[in-house]
C-alpha cells in the first residue's frame, strides 16, 4: 500500500516540512506504521509539550529498537495522566515505581536482561525535570557512572506541574511558581541558583547526552535514534512547554520550544563520552523578551511595572549560552572545550 | 556439608545456591560480609548468569531489585539498620507491587545517637510494608531461611524479609550444615513471575488505583500474607523431608508441656533464653519458651494455642513503640486477650546491650511472682536516666542528652560483647 500523503502546514519558521523532504527523511511520527507508545486518549492538558515530547521520543526508540522497548517512568505529569487505569495509554510494557527511583529501576531491568542474554530489548527510563534533577538525582548520577546500559529521557517543564506548579531544580530565574510568587523585592524564582543537568550528563562522561525541544522534530528523532546506537548510559533532556505551568496558550507549545531555541535560553547541543560534539546553530536570533512576554509565568516583568533590568539580566544569561556553545551561524567554536560545533 | 563459617558466609552460601539473577549491594554494617560473600562468588563466575550491581544507596538497592524482578529475574538484597529506613519507601513499593524479592536484614538498632549494634528496630519499623518477615534463632536457621524464602515468596508473589542478629549472628563463626546444590535445585524450582514486563505481551504496572479500588488491593496483600500463615509451615515440613532439619515454621516451642510461665521472643537471643529456663526447669519449675520464626504475617493463632495452659507470659523483645508499648508484645498480648494468660513486655538488648542469663533468671522469677510491671527495660540504669533528667529540670540548656549521659558513664574499655 502506498503512503498516505500527509499534509504539513508551514509554521512560520525555517523548518522544513516532511512533503518538502523525500520519503526516506520523513519524521517517524509522520510514519502510519509508528508505534504510538503513549497512544491517544490520555488526560494530557490541551497543548500538553510533555506528551508531545514522550510520543516523539519513545516512538523514535520504538523504530530504533525494531519494537523492543521497556519503560521504568518517574510518578509525576507523565505517569498520572497517562494511567488511569484500566485506560492506559502505554503500548509499550511500562512499569511505574516512585518519583525518586526510575534510573534505579531502569538500572535492574537492564540487569535482568544481560543476565538473560536478551541484548534485542532495551531500556529507557523517563521522568519530569523533578524526577531528574531533584529527587530522582542520586539515582540518576549513579546510572551514570556505573554506565549502566539505558536511555534516560527528562521531558523538562521547568517545574513540578503535577502538584501545581512548585519550582524545582530546574525553574529558570525570574519565573513565578507556586513557591517563588511573583511578590517581593526579586518576585519569581531568584537567580544564581538550579541546575544545568545536561552539562552534569556530560560531566559524568557518559557515551551520549543531547538536548532537543519538542519544535524540532527531526532533531529530536535523530538524537533519540543516535543514543540508542550507543550502548551504556544515555542522557537526553527534551524542553516541554506547559501551558498549565507557564501561562502560556496552548497553541503556543511548539512556538515557545522554537523561541526557547532561538534566543540562546535552550541551547541545543550533543555530547560524546564527556566531549561536546554538536551544537544546532540559532538561525534567526531573537531577544529573550519574545519569549517571555506570551509567559505568564514572567507577567510580573512586564506590567504593572515593567521590570528591564531584570530581563536584561535574562537577556545575559542567554547571551552567555550562545557564547558558551557557539550558538550564532558563523560562531564555528564554541567556548567549551572539545566542542567542534555542526 | 558441614562447615565451620561465619553467619554472613553462611547467608551468602544459602543466596548463591538459591542461584539469584540479580543481587544490589550497598555497604552497611553489619551486613556488609553477606553482599561481600555473594560478590566474590558473581564475580569469580561461580553463580553465572548473575549480575552484581554496586548501587550508590539502599533507595537503589530496593529500586533495582524492583526493576530486575519485573523483568522476571530472581533478585536479592541484604540491608540493616539505616540502610532499612532509607530504602523504606521502596520497601514499601516492592511490597505493593507484588514482587518476590528477597532481603536480609542484618538486624541493628536506629540512630540518633548512632549506634551500630543489634537490636529489632529496624525490621519492626517495616512490618506493616507488606513483607513477610522471618526471623532466624541460629545460623542455620538463616542459612535454611533463605532457602525457604525465595520459594515462599515465589509461590506468593510477594517479598520475604530474612532477619538475623546484626553481629550476633552475622559476625559469629558457628558450624552449619550447607546443602549441595543439587538439593538445592530439587527443592527451588527456577521463577515463575505472576507479571513481567514483555515486548510481546506489553503491559502496564505501577498504575495509580483510586478509592474504588485501593481497599482490595490492599486487602488482597493481607489475604496473601494469610496464605502465607498455612503455607510456611507446610513449606517447612517439606523442608525437612528434603533437607533433614525441622527449621521454619510459624513459632518455635520449646519445653511448653506443662508450662505455667512462657517467654515468648525473636531471634538469636532465644538461645540465652532457653539456657536460662533449662536451669529453672531443672529446679521444678514449670516454666517454657516460644520462639517466634514468622513475626509477618503474625501467627496469632498458632501462639494462641501454643500459650494455651500458661498463667503468665512474658515477651522479650528488642524493640519498642517509643511512647506506646512493645510491639512484639501487644501483638502476642491481642493474640491471647481473652485466653488467659497475663502478658508481661520486657525491652531488652537495645543497640547491642548484652541480655545475661542472669539478668533473664531475675525477669522471669518476677514473671512466675507476677510482679512484673506489664512494660518494663531489662537492666535499665535509672541512676543515669535520673541524673540527666535532674540536668534537664534545672537548667534550660542542658545540652544534647546522649552526649551529656556518656560523659557520665565515662570512658568504658573496649570489650566483646
Amino acid at each position: 500500500m502506498d503512503d498516505q500523503q500527509v499534509k504539513f502546514y508551514q509554521v512560520g519558521s525555517f523548518a522544513v516540512g516532511n512533503r518538502l523532504l523525500d520519503g526516506g527523511k520523513h519524521t517517524v511520527q509522520a510514519d502510519r506504521a509508528r508505534s504510538n507508545s503513549l497512544t491517544s486518549g490520555h488526560r494530557a492538558c490541551q497543548g500538553c509539550g510533555e506528551a508531545l515530547g514522550a510520543r516523539y521520543a519513545l516512538d523514535a526508540a520504538m523504530r530504533a529498537t525494531e519494537g523492543r522497548l521497556i519503560a521504568a517512568n518517574a510518578t509525576g505529569c507523565l505517569e498520572v495522566f497517562s494511567t488511569p487505569y484500566p485506560e492506559t495509554s502505554w503500548q509499550i510494557p511500562w512499569l511505574h515505581s516512585l518519583f525518586g527511583n526510575a534510573p534505579a529501576i531502569a538500572t535492574g531491568m537492564a540487569a535482568a536482561l544481560k543476565v538473560k542474554g536478551r541484548s534485542d530489548i532495551r531500556v529507557v527510563s523517563q521522568a519530569g525535570d523533578g524526577g531528574t534533577v531533584d529527587i530522582g538525582f542520586g539515582c540518576l548520577s549513579g546510572m551514570f557512572e556505573r554506565n549502566d546500559d539505558v536511555l534516560f529521557i527528562c521531558y523538562d517543564n521547568e517545574a513540578y506541574m503535577n502538584t501545581g506548579v512548585q519550582r524545582s531544580g530546574a525553574t529558570p530565574p525570574a519565573a513565578r511558581t507556586a513557591t517563588t510568587e511573583a511578590v517581593g523585592a526579586e518576585p519569581g524564582n531568584v537567580f544564581g541558583q538550579g541546575k544545568n543537568m545536561p552539562l552534569l550528563a556530560v560531566a559524568h562522561e557518559i557515551p551520549y547526552v543531547a538536548t532537543a525541544t519538542v519544535a524540532e522534530l527531526h532533531d529530536l528523532e535523530r538524537k533519540v535514534e543516535k543514543a540508542m546506537s550507543f550502548r551504556g548510559a544515555r542522557y537526553i533532556h527534551i524542553l516541554v512547554p506547559c501551558p498549565l505551568g507557564w501561562g502560556s496558550a496552548t497553541s503556543d507549545t511548539v512556538r515557545l520550544a522554537r523561541l526557547a531555541c532561538e534566543t540562546g535560553v535552550f541551547p541545543l547541543f550533543e555530547a560524546e563520552n564527556g566531549e561536546i560534539t554538536a551544537t544546532s546553530k540559532i538561525r534567526h536570533q531573537v531577544p529573550v523578551e519574545e519569549y517571555l512576554r506570551p509567559q505568564g509565568r514572567y507577567k510580573h516583568l512586564f506590567t504593572p511595572t515593567p521590570r528591564p533590568e531584570i530581563l536584561k539580566k535574562i537577556q545575559q544569561l542567554a547571551d552567555r549560552n550562545i557564547a558558551r556553545f557557539g550558538l550564532l551561524a558563523g560562531s564555528d567554536e564554541a567556548e567549551l572545550v572539545g566542542a567542534e560545533g555542526s | 556439608m558441614l562447615r565451620q563459617i561465619e553467619g554472613s558466609r553462611a547467608v551468602a552460601e544459602a543466596v548463591a545456591l538459591c542461584r539469584p539473577e540479580v543481587v544490589c549491594a550497598y555497604p552497611i554494617s553489619p551486613q556488609t560480609h553477606i553482599i561481600e560473600g555473594v560478590g566474590v562468588m558473581v564475580k569469580s563466575g561461580r553463580l553465572s548468569p548473575c549480575e552484581f550491581v554496586n548501587v550508590e544507596s539502599e533507595f537503589a538497592a530496593m529500586s533495582v531489585s524492583i526493576g530486575a524482578s519485573a523483568m522476571g529475574a530472581r533478585a536479592y538484597t541484604a540491608t540493616a539498620s539505616q540502610g532499612l529506613l532509607f530504602m523504606t519507601e521502596v520497601v514499601y513499593n516492592a511490597a505493593g507491587l507484588g514482587l518476590p524479592i528477597v532481603m536480609t536484614v542484618a538486624n541493628r538498632a536506629i540512630g540518633a545517637p548512632i549506634n551500630i549494634w543489634n537490636d529489632h528496630s529496624d525490621a519492626m519499623s517495616v512490618r506493616d510494608s507488606g513483607w513477610l518477615q522471618l526471623f532466624a534463632e541460629t545460623n542455620q536457621h538463616a542459612l535454611d531461611l533463605h532457602i525457604q524464602a525465595f520459594r515462599l515468596a515465589e509461590e506468593l508473589s510477594v517479598p520475604v524479609m530474612v532477619c538475623m542478629d546484626g553481629f550476633v549472628l552475622t559476625h559469629a563463626f558457628e558450624r552449619v550444615d550447607v546443602p549441595s546444590q543439587e538439593e538445592v535445585d530439587a527443592w527451588l524450582p527456577s521463577f515463575e513471575p505472576r507479571q513481567v514486563l514483555d515486548p510481546d505481551n506489553p503491559v502496564s504496572i505501577g498504575a495509580m488505583v483510586g478509592p474504588e479500588a485501593f481497599t482490595e488491593v490492599r486487602y488482597l496483600a493481607h489475604v496473601r500474607q494469610l496464605q502465607a500463615l498455612v503455607r510456611i509451615p507446610e513449606l517447612a515440613a517439606e523442608f525437612e523431608t528434603a533437607f533433614g532439619r525441622g527449621i521454619g515454621g510459624l513459632v518455635s516451642p520449646y519445653r511448653l508441656e506443662g508450662a505455667e510461665t512462657v517467654v515468648v521472643a525473636l531471634g538469636s537471643v532465644l538461645g540465652t533464653i532457653k539456657d536460662a529456663a533449662d536451669a529453672l526447669r531443672d529446679e521444678g519449675i514449670p516454666i517454657g519458651v516460644l520462639g517466634i520464626t514468622t513475626f509477618r504475617p503474625f501467627p496469632a493463632e498458632a501462639i494462641a494455642e501454643a500459650l494455651e495452659g500458661a498463667r503468665q507470659v512474658v515477651v522479650v523483645e528488642k524493640a519498642f513503640s517509643i511512647g506506646g508499648h512493645g510491639i512484639l508484645g501487644a501483638d502476642v498480648s491481642l493474640a491471647t486477650t481473652g485466653r488467659g494468660p497475663s502478658v508481661y513486655n520486657v525491652i531488652a538488648g537495645l543497640g547491642g546491650r548484652p541480655i545475661t542469663e542472669d539478668s533473664l533468671r531475675r525477669m522471669m522469677l518476677q514473671g512466675i511472682e507476677r510482679s512484673l510491671p506489664p512494660l518494663s527495660f531489662l537492666d535499665l540504669d535509672s541512676g543515669l536516666v535520673e541524673r540527666e533528667l535532674d540536668r534537664m529540670e534545672s537548667e534550660r540548656r542542658s545540652g544534647p542528652s546522649a552526649e551529656n549521659l556518656l560523659r557520665d558513664v565515662g570512658t568504658v574499655p573496649a570489650r566483646a560483647s
